[in-house]
């Protein structure tokens, strides 16, 4: 590595907190950190009298804590940077779902508590009478029923009655409101009959309802925490920190303390943090901003971007604009508008609730108004109206959406899907165009050697032999293909080939048509290297980047449904290649990252629903723009950050496939939806008309719960 | 049936206590690194 001799700390004191005993503590997460071994080699390199480590390998989080300022932190990592691994502050929201997980794993233990006492005085009071066990047993029973059912909704229906409240504040309804009017009401007219000594207490139902939502609560939550999992978004990758040159040496920055006039150092391999020029001549890879595979010369002068990865010899670069100027923090804004319009998605269940609640509370109160009107006793009427409320309990509707997603999540994570967002799935159904990035997410993103057959045996081993002692992403790929040792002697010419002098003098080289001194084709859609030697003509050796095998298939299926696009940041000639061999009709090439975004805009705004395919970091602003977004779990993490479904299978099918399931799970809850308003239009009446007391009331309510979930298992084998 | 005003309580005392022991080892920490806690035991070098 040509990284400085000298290195400082990294400034991590923004993230300590620091109580009173000048104890400092910090959550990290760990990059690059394996398995156990790693866990532990980490662990003993920091501890040191008066620090503690201590890693959670299943999280890859490191908690440090140290006796002294919070300014120590980066001297102390230090000891276990030299080691190789990378180490990330714990962004704050992280740390919350983490903590909004565990407390609903405490809700869950308390709420199956009381389900699994509860049942043993159900059992006794539904399989005896009044005279066969005795009044006095039959209430001394309702009143443990109270003793325990009262404290767990109070406690484990929290999360609720808090969602309902926040929703309710704000002058708007949820599921939750409907399920916390019906917890609460079910719970105090329990309380008032088992306080009379009468027969219609049903603390029963309302335990077993609030363990079912919680279950349903707990594996929505699961399943968006695992989905991101150690992932760092993008501010994060930019945050590192940049060696900036001094006067007689070098200091390390973080990447948002950098300003336009600084003088960088950028070792090879190391990501350029903010725009720049270049004082030298370099080689760039840019892909993670334009998606395009092969590496950027860039003259002595030349702009640089913030992203791009240094390849060359180590150079010196003349920052021009700071992080938030350049073009990443374009795409971190474009990401944050993006994100603040996906908050206009109303998910189906809240789109029901907002009718459904102000109906169902309406009529209890008109059942109420008119058992008294006719003269009813003021208990008998407000029975009626609480049976009212129970049967229409919302349970079958509340359930119907997380149960069919908690089915589908599982299908999809079975076949190597993870589901971020819970309501990705209901977008994803009224998909109607699919837009596919190309590097990465359509072709496998890797470099094959093609033309083997065409090329004469000898100069194709002389030109391997070359390539061995190359990085470049071609000269890596014909290496691969033709494995032979690699060259002795040969000098890389950046940005142009290599070359080497043969003991007997002639040269060989492998390069750019350029260096061979071969006129240039632009038009071809070929990648391409050439060799030659002293006295022979030059050969072209051809390499294309492979389609995933499924792609065509894939599209295939898609245009069925749907219309298919593909943009990419790569030479239209290239582009327009790949996109004939997938059979998609619809492309653009040398798309930047704001042109992805705009045309996603513009497909918006002409009443498409989009879903973007995308894995690099040019991507991430179309991701989050998109109606619904897949990523390949090789994408970067910031691609998996942006989408809402991220997927392991090698290849396109996952596409096809979630987008089928996505439809037979939205008309599995349809269907639900269906079963549960044809029971309320039998039952409810009979409700009303005070024909049905409360006990059947919440039977017939946990029926149609159970039709609703069976319904939805069918999802578990993909709803076929 | 008397019987049930000691069985009772007792039952919901048992049942409470598994609450009890399983909030108290979810707040301590026991089910965060199920991993870690694997491995730890083959580490033999620890020497705190």
């Amino acid at each position: 590595m040509n990284a400085p001799a000298q290195t400082a700390a990294v400034d991590y004191t923004r993230h300590v907190s620091a109580d009173a005993g000048g104890v400092c503590r910090l959550r990290l997460i760990v990059e690059g950190m394996h398995c156990a071994g790693c866990a532990f080699k980490i662990e003993k390199a920091l501890r040191a009298d008066g620090v503690e480590a201590r890693i959670n390998v299943t999280e890859k989080r490191l908690s440090l804590a140290w006796q002294g300022v919070p300014a120590d932190g980066g001297a102390i990592l230090a000891k276990a940077e030299a080691l190789g691994f990378r180490f990330l502050p714990v962004e704050k929201q992280q740390s919350e779902e983490a903590a909004q997980l565990r407390y609903l794993t405490r809700c869950i233990a308390v709420a199956g508590f009381t389900v699994g006492n509860l049942m043993a005085f159900s059992l006794a009071l539904w399989f005896t009478s009044p005279e066969s066990m005795g009044a006095p047993t039959r209430i001394m029973m309702h009143w443990y029923s109270a003793l325990i059912t009262l404290p767990t909704v109070i406690y484990a229906g929290g999360p609720f009655f808090r969602s309902a409240w926040q929703a309710a504040s704000r002058g708007r309804t949820n599921m939750d409101v409907p399920i916390s009017v019906a917890l609460v009401l079910a719970s105090a007219v329990s309380l008032h009959e088992a306080m009379a000594g009468a027969e219609h207490v049903y603390f029963d139902s309302v335990a077993m309802l609030l363990f079912l939502l919680l279950i349903g609560r707990y594996l929505d939550a699961r399943m968006r925490l695992r989905a991101r999992g150690a992932a760092a978004d993008l501010l994060k990758m930019m945050q590192g920190t940049a060696h900036v040159a001094e006067d007689g040496g070098m200091r390390r920055m973080p990447a948002e303390d950098l300003a336009p006039g600084m003088r960088l150092h950028l070792a090879k391999g190391e990501r350029l943090l903010a725009d720049g020029t270049a004082e030298e001549e370099t080689v760039m890879d840019a892909s993670a901003l334009t998606g395009e595979t092969l590496p950027q010369i860039v003259a002595a002068g030349g702009a640089l971007k913030a992203g791009m990865v240094n390849l060359g010899q180590p150079l010196h670069v003349r920052i021009e604009k700071t992080q938030n100027d350049s073009l990443i923090g374009d795409i971190i804004t474009l990401m944050q508008k993006a994100e603040q319009g996906g908050a206009r998605y109303v998910q189906i269940a809240d789109r029901v609730a907002r009718w459904y609640t102000p109906a169902v509370h309406a009529l209890a109160l008109f059942t109420f108004i008119g058992w008294m009107w006719t003269g009813a006793a003021w208990q008998t009427s407000l029975l009626t109206a609480i049976t009212v409320l129970i049967i229409t309990c919302p349970c079958a509707l509340g359930l119907a959406v997380p149960v069919a997603q908690v089915m589908a999540g599982s299908w999809l994570f079975r076949r190597g899907m993870f589901l971020k967002s819970a309501d990705a799935l209901e977008r994803l159904e009224k998909v109607d165009t699919v837009i596919f990035d190309k590097t990465g997410t359509l072709t496998t993103g890797q470099i094959v050697f093609e033309n083997a057959q065409a090329v004469d045996e000898n100069a194709l081993r002389a030109a391997s032999a070359l390539a061995g002692a190359s990085r470049h992403p071609l000269a890596r790929a014909l290496a691969a293909a033709v494995p032979v040792k690699a060259a002795e002697g040969a000098h890389e010419k950046e940005g142009r080939g290599m070359e080497m002098l043969l003991p007997d003098g002639r040269w060989q080289r492998l390069g750019s048509a350029r260096f061979l001194g071969v006129s240039e084709n632009a038009e071809d859609e070929k990648m391409e290297l050439w060799f030659g030697e002293a006295g022979s003509a030059p050969v072209r050796l051809v390499f294309s980047d492979l389609l995933h095998k499924d792609a065509a298939e894939t599209v295939a299926r898609i245009k069925k449904t749907c219309r298919v696009v593909l943009l990419s940041g790569d030479r239209p000639e290239v582009v327009r290649a790949i996109a004939e061999k997938a059979g998609i009709d619809i492309w653009r090439g040398g798309v930047d990252p704001r042109e992805k975004y705009e045309w996603i805009d513009m497909a918006a705004a002409t009443g498409h629903r989009v879903l973007m395919m995308g894995d690099g970091l040019n991507d991430a602003a179309a991701l989050s723009r998109a109606d619904v977004s897949m990523s390949p779990s090789s994408a970067l993490d910031i691609a998996q950050n942006a989408a809402d479904i991220v997927y392991q299978k090698p290849g396109v099918g996952s596409v096809a496939d979630a987008l089928d399931l996505a439809r037979r799970t939205q008309s599995v809850v349809r269907e639900s939806f269906g079963l549960a308003i044809v029971y309320n239009v039998i039952a409810v009446p009979l409700a009303v008309l005070g024909f049905v007391t409360p006990l059947v009331a919440a039977v017939s309510m946990s029926l149609s719960s159970l039709l609703v979930v069976g319904n939805a298992l069918r999802l578990r084998k993909g709803g076929r | 049936m008397d019987i049930l005003v000691w069985l009772i309580p007792l039952a919901l005392a048992m049942g409470g206590a598994w609450l009890g022991i399983f909030m108290w080892a979810l707040k301590s920490g026991q089910f965060d690194d199920p991993e870690g806690a694997a491995s730890r035991i083959l580490q033999d070098e620890e020497d705190v």
